[in-house]
């Protein structure tokens, strides 16, 4: 990366998303918190690709929708830069987010209910461009083509109907929608679950060529860790809400910190028949309406601690860019731990 | 080791080692747009004691051959083709495709000699109904013990399958559980009439990864110990190569290759198991370009005539492989079928002998 590009193109700051859960009563008394989304912090840098992983309930999907201000976040900041300011995205009033949203996108988990069944191919690819009046008339038909051609479809695709193409197709389509605005910040949640094996190969394959050759940021929300290592730069590992690890993604998958990020990078079967799993964690993924005092992942955490039933740790940096959220990783303030 | 090419894969005749026996079924359904073959002649014995693997990816047939075991295939759908045996320990057979809507060998087949493990536990299990009746009503259906007794087994049943404080347990609706609380719910059911087979249909797809290795390794347990073989359907070749004795995969309705786990997952030899295995992003493998298979799975309506692998294999040969009939399932090796009229060509240096 050139040293230019050293200011991040993203910042969250202590992002906060609780649901209230209601009584059925008829005063709807609250009777309870889910803290879907909390205190998660991570920069994001040009053209970088951050992973998000986690088990479902664990938040991913909520924190890339608040960053998105789909979901009205309940505390924190989401810096956004562009055109060289940063606005906070938390911050600012419906109205003045619209002209902000050609600049960051969304790719979706499920190609067949994020694509309207009754509109054509071209009309769902062309869409953003008129919502945001770039373009109409011949102007937009050739942009929605080159698009198309950009991810792999083919022109005449254009007049078809989603129902008509198979589950990869209908992700380029997604794809496509999600890029043709050109934007600096892509959250793809999922894009790659929801297709069959042979197929996910081409789909991350397009994702990075179109990455590099349009110089994307991309929040990658996933719960495959095989696909994350292979696609993203850094990877910030949630549990209960919380980014438990963050590290480069070699750092992470070679050294991993925190129990869980070794019990989940455990748990993946390997294809090979002799490498026989290890080591199976205990317990249930925890609930976000109901979390044990201190550290969430203490009730399932083989090197628990009496600290740990007591005091939440915070997120600490034990080496240089390698963040852990864990009381046994901790150490005095400015020192690094060192390599085993 | 030179084979008749068009010789099919020798199978274990021997009714003591085999316990279902499937042989050229076909399966259709019939659409607005035509018949569909979702079942294309797929001939698999499954042996006894251990667990075999069905893999492939959507709409390859893994479902509907196994739900035609269980005699499940509903309207516009029929089993078109073929015959099914079960061979329960006692040395009889069933003709599973023989019995008819009404008769009671096919109750007692149903949950009682073949019973299944679905994918989604929250669909498998009602909502209206406590754990311990559900699992209750299967005992009391297919063993003759008073409720009492049922309550008893249903209460030691959910002990194996590690749900703590089962005896309370017992009396919780579903909804009152977890995703993984409830798929050890569905395996209790599943596994409390003690049945001659286990079909079980993605057990692990819906599971997040760590209740999955929970999960997986419950089956292995519970496999070995109460010696029951499980016909695994699933698309994740990890669960495969951690899960499995012998794997069979599926393209279009038809088994393109099969083997043991080992020899398949190491020395694949049709185009199509190298791909998949090859498209597999793995934890050990760098960041580069990942390999894919080109294309993707054509609609079960227009299948390709030739080898149905054929417009997405890198192997292919104009006028060989894009002809005729579907090249059969022959024999590579001892044990080990491919369904490929190129292997020969496209492995010339192998030693078969040594693979298996």
């Amino acid at each position: 990366m050139d040293s230019s590009l050293h200011i991040p193109l993203l910042q969250v700051k202590g992002l906060c998303k609780h649901f209230p859960v209601y009584n059925q009563g008829f005063f709807k008394r609250q009777a309870g918190l889910v803290k879907a989304c909390d205190d998660v912090t991570f920069d994001l840098m040009p053209g970088e690709t951050l992973g998000l992983v986690g088990e479902s309930g664990s938040g991913k999907t909520t924190t890339g929708r608040t960053i998105l201000r789909a979901l009205q976040p309940t505390r924190g900041q989401v810096l956004f830069r562009t055109n060289g300011s940063a606005v906070d995205l938390a911050a600012l009033p419906a109205k003045q987010l619209k002209p902000l949203r050609a600049h960051m996108q969304m790719i979706f988990q499920d190609p067949f209910s994020s694509l309207n069944p009754r509109m054509a191919v071209g009309d769902i690819v062309g869409e953003p461009l008129v919502i945001h009046g770039l373009a109409k008339g011949k102007n937009l038909t050739d942009r929605v083509v080159a698009m198309l051609e950009k991810v792999g479809l083919k022109p005449e695709h254009r007049t078809r109907y989603p129902h008509a193409f198979s589950g990869g197709q209908r992700q380029r389509i997604g794809i496509a929608r999600a890029l043709i605005l050109h934007p600096s910040l892509i959250v793809a949640d999922e894009p790659v679950s929801a297709l069959d094996v042979s197929v996910q190969g081409q789909v991350i394959n397009l994702l990075r060529a179109l990455q590099q050759e349009l110089g994307l940021s991309c929040l990658f929300i996933a719960h495959d860790l095989s696909v994350v290592k292979h696609i993203c730069d850094r990877v910030a590992v949630m549990y209960a809400g919380k980014i438990v690890e963050l590290a480069a993604t070699d750092d992470l998958f070679t050294t991993p910190r925190h129990p869980y990020t070794k019990a989940l990078l455990s748990a993946v079967p390997s294809p090979d028949p002799d490498k026989k799993m290890s080591f199976v964690l205990e317990g249930e993924v925890a609930d976000p309406g109901n979390l044990p005092p201190g550290c969430s992942f203490n009730p399932r955490c083989p090197v628990v601690e009496e600290e740990c039933m007591s005091e939440a740790p915070q997120l600490e940096e034990i080496r240089p860019g390698h963040f852990v959220r864990c009381h046994t990783e901790q150490c005095p303030k400015g020192q690094w731990i060192r390599e085993e | 080791m030179a084979l008749p090419a068009n010789s099919t894969v020798e199978r274990t005749a021997d009714r003591a080692d085999v316990v279902l026996e499937i042989e050229d079924l076909h399966v259709s359904f019939r659409t607005e747009t035509g018949v569909v073959r979702a079942v294309d002649g797929v001939t698999l014995s499954v042996p006894r004691g251990r667990i075999m693997g069905l893999v492939g990816e959507s709409g390859c047939g893994k479902s509907v051959t196994a739900y035609s075991v269980m005699r499940l295939i509903e309207k516009p759908g029929w089993i078109s083709g073929g015959a099914i045996q079960l061979h329960p320990r006692d040395g009889t057979t069933i003709d599973v495709t023989a019995l008819s809507e009404k008769d009671d060998q096919l109750y007692d087949l149903r949950g009682g000699k073949v019973s299944m493990i679905f994918q989604e536990p929250m669909t498998a299990l009602s909502p209206v109904h406590t754990v311990g009746n559900q699992i209750g009503e299967a005992i009391l259906l297919h063993q003759d013990v008073s409720s009492a007794q049922a309550e008893r087994l249903a209460i030691d049943m959910l002990r194996k399958v590690g749900i703590p404080g089962p005896e309370t347990r017992i009396d919780q609706y579903p909804f009152e559980m977890s995703g993984g609380m409830r798929q050890r719910v569905v395996i209790a059911m599943a596994l409390v009439c003690n049945p001659e087979l286990l079909i079980a249909d993605e057990p692990t797809t819906a599971l997040d990864v760590t209740i999955q290795a929970q999960i997986m390794a419950l089956m292995k347990g519970l496999q070995r110990d109460l010696g029951t073989s499980i016909l695994l359907i699933t698309h994740d070749l990890g669960v495969v190569a951690q899960m499995v004795d012998d794997v069979a995969v599926m393209y279009l309705g038809r088994i393109v290759e099969q083997a043991d786990v080992r020899t398949l997952m190491k020395h694949p030899r049709h185009p199509y198991t190298e791909g998949l295995l090859a498209s597999l992003p793995s934890l050990s493998m760098d960041k580069e370009e990942l390999p894919s298979i080109a294309g993707s799975v054509p609609s079960l309506l227009e299948i390709p005539p030739g080898c149905p692998f054929h417009p997405r294999c890198p192997y292919c040969e104009r006028g060989r492989c894009d002809v005729g009939d579907p090249p059969p399932l022959r024999e590579w090796a001892q044990g080990h079928g491919v369904a490929c009229v190129r292997a020969e060509e496209i492995h010339p240096e192998t030693n078969r002998e040594e693979e298996s």
